[in-house]
């Protein structure tokens, strides 16, 4: 059934009320707490980004090897020049009704970012990208995932990164 | 990946999170958002639509080298699709007895 924008209802769908009332409807009694924090970090850019290395980091998952099993529990890291032509979006909260995620770029945008770099939008694409496991506890991502990414865009020297959560 | 993002940027590396979930990203409070509204899945795009996805990285390099304040969100002008169904379909609950 096709409906216009409800202007009585704010315009974008907030997945905070739709995952809170959906679960509730199924008997959990203990609504998921969302990361919230009143300061927000900020660095500046101290050189234009066509003179900087810009990296790329997704929640998708490598597609496991014949035989392997799937390793959705730890910072993985590829070549941005040689990427996978897929990515596994399994076990990812993404609209399976409304969409599909064939196209690596609709949600890991590498091949976009290689032109820029090409073009020289952008220094350069770091040598690597990263994919961080999308963890129910915060504690985790905060204290394992979050500081293993920093290291490894250290150790790519990237100056900047784009980070495209599913 | 808002958490991620916090902690790069609080050791220098400037951040961008391109996304569709508005809340959930400004609700955590992250240094630069772009935010286009469609269905989770494709937040750098459409599918195979070049253009579009170019214009939203894009957008996002813009925010990187221009944003002054942290929690600066700018939206992309791009609409899934004159249906707007998708809003109500994606984690539906349906009415008692209906599976």
């Amino acid at each position: 059934m096709s409906r216009a924008v409800d202007p009585t209802h704010r315009t974008f769908v907030s997945y905070i009320d739709k995952s809170r009332e959906y679960y509730a409807a199924r008997g959990y009694a203990n609504p998921y707490r969302w990361a919230h924090f009143e300061d927000v970090p900020f660095a500046t850019l101290q050189r234009p980004l066509s003179q900087r290395a810009v990296a790329l980091i997704t929640t998708a998952h490598l597609i496991p090897s014949e035989g392997e099993l799937p390793s959705l529990h730890s910072v993985y890291s590829v070549a941005s020049n040689a990427p996978p032509a897929r990515l596994s979006t399994d076990g990812l909260f993404w609209d399976r009704d409304a969409t599909h995620t064939n196209d690596l770029d609709s949600y890991c945008p590498v091949h976009r970012l290689q032109e820029f770099a090409r073009e020289g939008r952008i220094g350069q694409l770091a040598r690597r990208l990263h994919g961080v496991p999308t963890e129910y506890s915060q504690r985790l991502t905060q204290e394992r995932d979050a500081p293993e990414v920093l290291r490894r865009c250290r150790e790519d020297g990237a100056d900047a990164a784009i980070l495209v959560p599913l | 990946m808002s958490l991620v993002a916090r902690h790069l940027e609080a050791h220098g590396i400037a951040t961008v999170i391109l996304g569709a979930a508005r809340d959930i990203v400004e609700h955590c409070g992250v240094p630069r958002f772009v935010f286009t509204d469609f269905p989770l899945g494709n937040p750098c795009g459409k599918p195979y639509d070049v253009a579009m996805q170019r214009a939203i990285v894009s957008r996002g390099l813009d925010l990187l080298e221009q944003a002054f304040a942290p929690r600066t969100t700018v939206q992309t002008p791009f609409v899934w699709s004159a249906d707007q169904s998708w809003r109500d379909n994606y984690m539906r609950i349906e009415p008692a007895g209906v599976s």
